[in-house]
C-alpha cells in the first residue's frame, strides 16, 4: 500500500479486443477493447444500460460475445461458464448479492469455489483470511442474520479464498457506510499492492478518483474512453459518460419559511418482523427547505416514510401539519391535507406494475386533482392527468396507455415523482428518489425537488446516496437505528461527520477488532 | 368394545407398513421442494405408480419388475410437469393440480384389466435368526425390503442434504435461483433431475400400496395419501427426521383407528376414519409453531418459476 502505483503495476493481464454482445433490439457492447495490467485497480464506468453488466458477465463466462476475443495471461480466454471463469482465476462480488440467506456463511463461500476443502477446514480458512484483510468473519452464522456490510465480506472472502488474478466489483460500495467503504478501500488496495488486478464498476467518480488507477468509460455499449482519473476530474468523467454537458441543479438559497410539518416524540412499531420501530422521532421542516435524512438501508426509513403518508398511524399529536394535529389520520385525509409521498420500491408500493399509467396515475392522484365523480372514474381527465405528467417530467413512453412495469426504473421513477409533485403538495416526501435511475434523469428529478422547495412547499428526501443529499438539502439528518439525530445544515458537513451521525463508528470497532 | 382383541405387537408390525407409502411420497416430495419446486400432482403420481407396479409385477410375476416399473413410471410422468414448469415456464401450482387430475385418469385407464386380480406376493427379507426374536423381531425383522429401503432413503437423503456437496447446492438452488445462475449452477438441470427423484419416490409409495399394502388394484386407491404426503412434508419444515415421524404418526393412527373399528368402538366410523388426517396435521402444526423460525424453514424460491435472464 506504501509503493507508488507504478510499483505495483505490472503487465498485460486481460486484454479484451472488440467484444460484442447484441440483443434483440439493443447492441449491449459494440466493439469494446481495453487492456487490464496485473496489479492495476481499472474502473469501469457508465451509466446504467452503458453495457457495464453485459461486458464483466462474458469476463466471467455468464454470457458468451457474439464478437471479439480476450487473452488472459497470454492465452486465448473464452470461459462458456463461471466455473471456468472461476478456475482460469477471475472472480467476481456481484451487485446484488449472489448470497443465499438460509445458509450460513461457510456454506455460501463453498457454493462459490470450485474445490472447496472440508467444512471444518473452510470454516478455520475463512476466519484466517478474513481475519488477514481486515474483515472478520463468523462462518457458522447465517447469512440471513448478517448486515449488508457483513454480506459483502462473505462475497469478498469468497473471492479471496480462490486467489483471483482479477476481481470484478460490480458497484460494491451502494450499501455502505463511508467507514466501511474505507475499509474496504483498504482491502483492495492491499490485494492490488499483491498483484491482483482488480476490475471496478461504479458510477461513483469521486470514488474512482480515490481508488482507481485506470478508467475506461463506456457509453450506449461502445467505449468512449480510457483516462486516468487521478488527472480527470469528476465532471469531465461525469460528461464522458453522458456524453452532454451536466447540469448541476440549482437554486437561489431563500430564506425559509414557518415551520409546516413537525413530528413530535414519534414513535412506531413497525409492520414488518424484521422491520426497525421508531424512537422518539422530533424534528420540524420549514415551508421552501428540503430536510436530507440518510442513514444505512433498514435503520427506519421505510418506517418514516409509513409514519409520514399515514400507511402507518401514530398518536395523533405526534405528527402536525401548520399546528393542526394529523397523525390519526390515514392516507386518503393526509393526501387531500396536501402531505404527498413517493416510497422508495417503485414496482409494488410507489406504482402498480401491471397498471397502466393511467390507473397509476388515478390512484394517488383521484383526490387532489378530482378525478373521481360520485363513485365514477373520469378517465378522460385522469388520462390528460398522465399526459401531463409525462410531457412535463419528460418520461420516456409510447403513451400513458401502456403497463408501469414497461418502463424503465428512470422513466418510472420521473413518473412517480412527477404525479406528486404536479398535484401541488405542501409536504412532498420521497424514499430514494433517484436509486437505479441514470445520472441525466437523477439531476432532472433533484431539480425538480428543489425547484418545488423553492415555490414554498417543506420537502424531506431520503436516501441512501450521500452526494445526493449534500446536493439538495438544506439540513442534513441521519436515522440509525430507528432514531433520528438532530439535523444540521448541510453546508460544511464533512463526510467524518456525517458518518458519526449515521453510526459509522460502530461498524468501524467491530470491523477493526476480532471477533 | 373388546379392546384385548387389539394386539400391540402386530398393531407396530401393521404400522410400519401402513406408513411405508406416506414415507416414500413425502421423503421424495422433500427433496423436489428443497430444489425450490412445488409439484403438488404426488397423487397422480402416486397412483400411476400403483397401477405401473401392479401391471408388470402380474405379467412378470415379479413385484421386484413391479417396484421398478412402478419408479420408472411415475418419474416419467414427473417429467410431464418438470417440462411444462422449468421449460415452458407453466404455474407449478395448477401444473401439479393438472397432473393429479391426469394420474387419476390415466391409472383407471390402464387398470381395466386388472381389477380383482391378486399380485404376485412380495417375499419378506430373511434375516435369519433376527426374526425369530421375541417381540423384536416381529416388529422390525419380519418386514419385506421396501420398508427397510424406505427407512435407508431417510437416512440417505438426509445425510445427502446435509454433507454432501451435490445436496448444498440443491439447496441453494432452491433458496436463491438467481444467485446459484450467477454462480454458474445449472437450476433447470438440477431441478429435473430432484422432480425425477420425487416421481420416483411417489411410484414406489404407489406401487407398496397395490401390491402389499390392500394387495389389489382399485381405482383411486391412493384416497389422498399423496394430500397428506404433500401436507407432512410441509409440516415436518422440510427435514427427514420429521418426514419419518409425520409418516408413521399417520400410519399409527390409520392401522389403530382400523382396530378400534373392528374392535367395535362406540365412536363413529367416520370420525375414526378422519382422525389419522386430524391428528397427523394438528400435532405437526403444533410441532413446527413452537419454534419461531419454522415458517422460515421453506425454501426461499419454493413454486417461483426461474428464467436466466442472460
Amino acid at each position: 500500500m506504501t509503493r507508488g502505483p507504478d510499483a505495483r503495476i505490472g503487465g498485460d493481464l486481460l486484454t479484451i479486443e472488440g467484444l460484442t454482445k447484441a440483443y434483440p433490439g439493443v447492441v449491449a457492447n459494440d466493439d469494446v477493447s481495453f487492456t487490464i495490467r496485473q496489479g492495476e485497480v481499472h474502473a469501469l464506468l457508465g451509466e446504467n444500460g452503458a453495457g457495464k453488466s453485459t461486458l464483466v458477465k462474458m469476463i466471467y463466462g455468464l454470457v458468451r460475445p457474439d464478437a471479439g476475443r480476450m487473452t488472459l495471461r497470454g492465452t486465448g480466454y473464452a470461459p462458456a461458464t463461471p466455473h471456468e471463469a472461476r478456475g482460469s482465476g477471475v472472480a467476481m462480488v456481484f451487485q446484488h448479492f449472489s448470497l443465499f440467506e438460509a445458509l450460513d456463511v461457510a456454506e455460501n463461500v463453498a457454493l462459490g469455489m470450485e474445490n472447496p476443502p472440508a467444512m471444518g477446514q473452510l470454516a478455520a480458512r475463512i476466519r484466517e483470511v478474513s481475519e488477514a484483510y481486515g474483515l472478520p468473519l463468523d462462518p457458522l452464522r447465517l447469512v440471513g442474520d448478517l448486515s449488508a456490510g457483513e454480506r459483502q465480506r462473505v462475497e469478498i472472502v469468497r473471492c479471496l479464498l480462490q486467489d483471483p488474478k482479477l476481481l470484478i466489483m460490480d458497484e460494491p460500495t451502494s450499501v455502505l457506510t463511508p467507514q466501511e467503504v474505507g475499509i474496504l478501500f483498504e482491502t483492495l488496495r492491499k490485494l492490488a499492492s499483491e498483484g491482483t488486478a482488480i476490475l471496478y464498476i461504479s458510477h461513483k467518480l469521486e470514488e474512482i478518483r480515490t481508488l482507481c488507477d485506470t478508467a475506461t468509460i463506456l457509453r450506449l455499449g461502445k467505449k468512449v474512453a480510457t483516462c486516468d482519473p487521478r488527472e480527470t476530474s469528476a465532471r469531465q468523467m461525469a460528461e464522458l459518460m453522458v456524453g452532454q454537458t451536466l447540469q448541476t441543479p440549482t437554486r437561489d438559497a431563500g430564506t425559509p419559511g414557518a415551520v409546516v410539518l413537525a413530528l413530535k416524540d414519534l414513535s412506531v412499531r413497525s409492520s414488518n418482523p424484521f422491520g426497525t420501530t421508531l424512537k422518539k422521532v422530533t424534528v420540524e421542516v420549514r415551508a421552501g427547505e428540503v430536510l436530507g435524512i440518510g442513514g444505512v438501508a433498514g435503520n427506519g426509513q421505510d418506517e418514516l416514510l409509513a409514519a409520514l403518508s399515514g400507511e402507518a398511524r401514530a398518536p395523533s399529536g405526534a405528527v402536525s401539519l401548520n399546528g393542526t394535529a394529523i397523525g390519526h389520520l390515514g392516507p386518503n385525509a393526509r393526501r387531500s391535507l396536501g402531505v404527498l409521498t413517493a416510497p422508495e420500491e417503485r414496482l409494488g408500493h410507489a406504482a402498480a406494475p401491471d397498471m397502466s399509467l393511467t390507473e397509476n396515475a388515478l390512484l394517488t392522484g383521484a383526490i387532489r386533482e378530482n378525478l373521481v365523480s360520485s363513485g365514477f372514474l373520469k378517465w378522460r381527465a385522469t388520462e390528460d392527468f398522465a399526459k401531463r405528467i409525462i410531457t412535463a417530467f419528460d418520461v420516456r413512453t409510447p403513451g400513458p396507455g401502456h403497463a408501469a412495469r414497461s418502463l424503465s426504473g428512470g422513466n418510472l421513477q420521473k413518473f412517480v415523482i412527477g404525479r406528486e409533485i404536479l398535484q401541488r403538495p405542501t409536504v412532498l416526501v420521497v424514499n430514494q428518489p433517484t436509486w437505479g435511475v441514470d445520472a441525466a434523469a437523477a439531476a432532472a428529478i433533484r431539480q425538480a425537488i428543489l425547484d418545488l422547495a423553492e415555490g414554498g412547499a417543506a420537502v424531506i428526501v431520503i436516501s441512501q446516496d450521500l452526494d445526493e443529499l449534500m446536493e439538495v438539502s438544506d439540513r442534513f439528518a441521519a436515522l440509525n437505528e430507528g432514531r433520528l439525530s438532530e439535523p444540521r445544515p448541510a453546508k460544511g458537513l464533512t463526510v467524518d461527520e456525517i458518518g458519526l451521525m449515521m453510526g459509522g463508528a460502530h461498524d468501524m470497532e467491530v470491523a477493526h477488532v476480532a471477533e | 368394545m373388546d379392546l384385548s382383541s387389539i394386539n400391540p405387537v402386530v398393531l407396530i408390525a401393521s404400522l410400519m407398513v401402513a406408513s411405508t407409502p406416506i414415507l416414500l411420497a413425502a421423503l421424495g416430495e422433500m427433496v423436489v421442494e428443497k430444489s425450490g419446486v412445488l409439484n403438488l400432482g404426488v397423487e397422480g403420481m402416486m397412483i400411476v405408480g400403483a397401477i405401473c407396479g401392479f401391471a408388470i409385477a402380474v405379467e412378470t410375476g415379479s413385484p421386484t419388475m413391479g417396484f421398478v416399473a412402478a419408479a420408472l413410471g411415475s418419474a416419467l410422468l414427473s417429467m410431464i410437469f418438470a417440462v411444462l414448469t422449468q421449460l415452458f415456464l407453466s404455474n407449478q401450482v395448477a401444473t401439479g393440480l393438472a397432473l393429479t387430475l391426469f394420474g387419476l385418469g390415466l391409472s383407471s385407464l390402464l387398470g381395466q384389466g386388472y381389477v380383482g386380480i391378486k399380485p404376485p406376493s412380495t417375499p419378506k427379507m430373511d434375516l435369519g435368526p433376527l426374526s425369530d426374536l421375541p417381540v423384536l423381531g416381529r416388529i422390525l425383522f419380519s418386514h419385506d425390503l421396501v420398508v427397510y429401503f424406505s427407512l435407508a432413503l431417510v437416512l440417505a437423503v438426509w445425510a445427502f442434504l446435509k454433507f454432501t456437496r451435490a445436496g448444498l447446492i440443491l439447496r441453494a438452488v432452491g433458496e436463491s435461483h438467481d444467485a446459484a445462475h450467477a454462480l454458474g449452477y445449472k437450476v433447470v438441470a438440477i431441478r429435473f433431475a430432484a422432480i425425477g427423484f420425487g416421481g420416483a419416490c411417489a411410484g414406489l409409495g404407489g406401487a407398496y400400496l397395490s401390491l402389499v399394502r390392500v394387495p389389489q388394484w382399485t381405482e383411486g386407491m391412493t384416497a389422498g395419501a399423496g394430500w397428506i404426503a404433500l401436507a407432512i412434508v410441509v409440516f415436518a419444515s422440510w427435514r427427514a427426521g420429521r418426514i419419518l415421524l409425520g409418516a408413521y404418526l399417520f400410519g399409527g393412527v390409520t392401522v389403530l383407528q382400523l382396530n378400534l373399528q373392528a374392535a367395535g368402538a362406540a365412536i363413529p366410523v367416520e370420525y375414526l376414519s378422519m382422525s389419522p388426517y386430524l391428528i397427523t396435521i394438528l400435532v405437526l402444526v403444533i410441532m413446527s409453531s413452537s419454534r419461531g423460525r419454522a415458517s422460515l424453514a421453506a425454501p426461499a424460491s419454493l413454486g417461483r418459476s426461474f428464467h436466466a435472464s442472460s
